[in-house]
């Protein structure tokens, strides 16, 4: 049983899911993710699902308890990759992670969460003066 | 094995070409002369096979039942004739008679075997009857259920003809629904829609419902469930094309539909525009625009 590694860039974190998720392993992922989060003081969280073939509910149930953890310690969380078949199947089974925001590929998600930090500082500024 | 089934193979044996003969003259003359050379061999080929199929099937199975793995060659046979009947677009009624024709020459010989033995005979005939006719009925089957399987594939080539995802802009893609939205139709639709945003990058999906007659709980539902997987993927959703009568319908079935909609196409369009940071300028007045 390995770990999933988890990259930094810049202040985001980055985690590519390669291989299939068991519930040790993912109690694991959002250990190791929260703390990095804190100690990298990351803004952003992005989760590539791209080589998964098989999502179910409690992959889907992780998923939107990462985003909500990170939302907690002030990160935005985006799902990137999902692959057609998957995002029918989840439909179907009624989990359309409301709560998670989703991106077509690293690129672009990389894009939206430099937007929303962005937007965020600027509410600041304008707050502030 | 039957005293009646060993009496009516005893007669297929010995008289096998006969029957075939007079068969195949009551084929033709029966309103298939005109049907031309070509099909006339095949008649005759199928009619020399039909009568093989029945002498061993006679042998071997039992009469009350044609389902048995003694009838299987016969089955065989008579699938491939009525589905190259159907497929040539023969009718129904033909491709029965085919079967039901034999009846003639068979109880002319039964007729002519048993001289004198009214009951005998009776019991023979009716044997036989009852075979040829379930013979008869399983090729109407047959040919039924090719032509079904006909029409369900034209169904499904009209599915993926009808339903067109069209690359408006970069990143912007369009997907015109025309006709009524069902569960297979909302499948085949989800999976294009979601192919082409993989295969474009597109971040904005229009879907426009003009061409949906229209719309209740279940459409709306597949609506839903089409939008959901497009945000999945992480392309946004934009509704247009509904049109007044639906907008009450909508408010009046209290769907909460949860997604930007807008009255028209062009206005989607426009939305989609701004979202990805891009503008159409009119070029005839610049001047106006600067000012």
């Amino acid at each position: 049983m390995g770990e999933i590694p988890i990259l930094k860039i810049r202040d985001c974190l980055l985690v590519s899911i390669q291989v299939d998720m068991h519930d040790r392993l993912a109690m694991a992922l959002q250990d190791d993710l929260t703390q990095r989060i804190v100690e990298d003081r990351a803004r952003g969280v992005m989760i590539d699902i791209s080589a998964l073939e098989i999502v179910d509910s409690f992959i889907g149930r992780m998923l939107n308890n990462i985003a909500a953890m990170s939302r907690v310690l002030d990160a935005v969380t985006v799902v990137v990759g999902m692959r057609p078949a998957v995002a029918i199947t989840l439909v179907e089974l009624g989990l359309t992670l409301t709560g998670v925001r989703t991106a077509l590929n690293v690129d672009k998600g990389l894009e939206m969460i430099r937007g929303i930090i962005d937007r965020g500082e600027r509410e600041d500024d304008r707050r502030d003066r | 094995m039957s005293l009646h089934q060993n009496l009516i193979l005893a007669l297929i044996e010995q008289h096998q070409p006969q029957l075939l003969a007079e068969w195949l003259n009551g084929l033709m003359r029966g309103g298939r002369s005109g049907a031309g050379p070509h099909r006339d061999t095949d008649t005759s080929e199928q009619a020399k096979r039909f009568i093989e199929q029945l002498r061993q099937g006679v042998r071997n199975g039992q009469f009350d039942d044609i389902s048995t793995a003694d009838w299987a060659s016969m089955r065989e046979l008579l699938e491939d004739l009525s589905r190259s009947r159907a497929a040539q677009g023969i009718s129904p009624t033909e491709t029965a008679t085919f079967v039901f024709s034999f009846k003639e020459p068979l109880f002319e010989l039964l007729r002519r075997s048993i001289p004198g033995d009214a009951d005998l005979l009776a019991r023979q005939i009716w044997q036989a009857t009852r075979l040829l006719d379930q013979l008869g009925l399983f090729t109407i089957e047959c040919y039924q259920r090719t032509r079904e399987e006909l029409i369900g594939r034209q169904q499904q080539e009209l599915l993926e003809l009808s339903t067109p995802v069209v690359q408006l802009w970069d990143g912007i893609l369009a997907l015109p629904l025309i006709g009524t939205l069902d569960s297979a139709r909302t499948q085949i639709v989800m999976e294009s829609l979601l192919e082409r945003i993989v295969s474009s990058g597109a971040e904005i999906a229009i879907i426009d419902i003009t061409g949906v007659p229209t719309v209740d709980t279940l459409v709306a539902q597949h609506l839903i469930k089409t939008i959901s997987a497009a945000r999945l993927m992480g392309a946004d959703c934009i509704l247009s094309g509904i049109r007044p009568q639906i907008a009450q319908t909508i408010v009046h079935l209290g769907l909460e539909l949860n997604v930007i909609s807008k009255a028209t196409m062009a206005d989607a369009l426009r939305l989609a525009l701004h979202r990805t940071r891009k503008t159409i300028v009119d070029r005839a007045a610049p001047a106006a625009r600067e000012a």
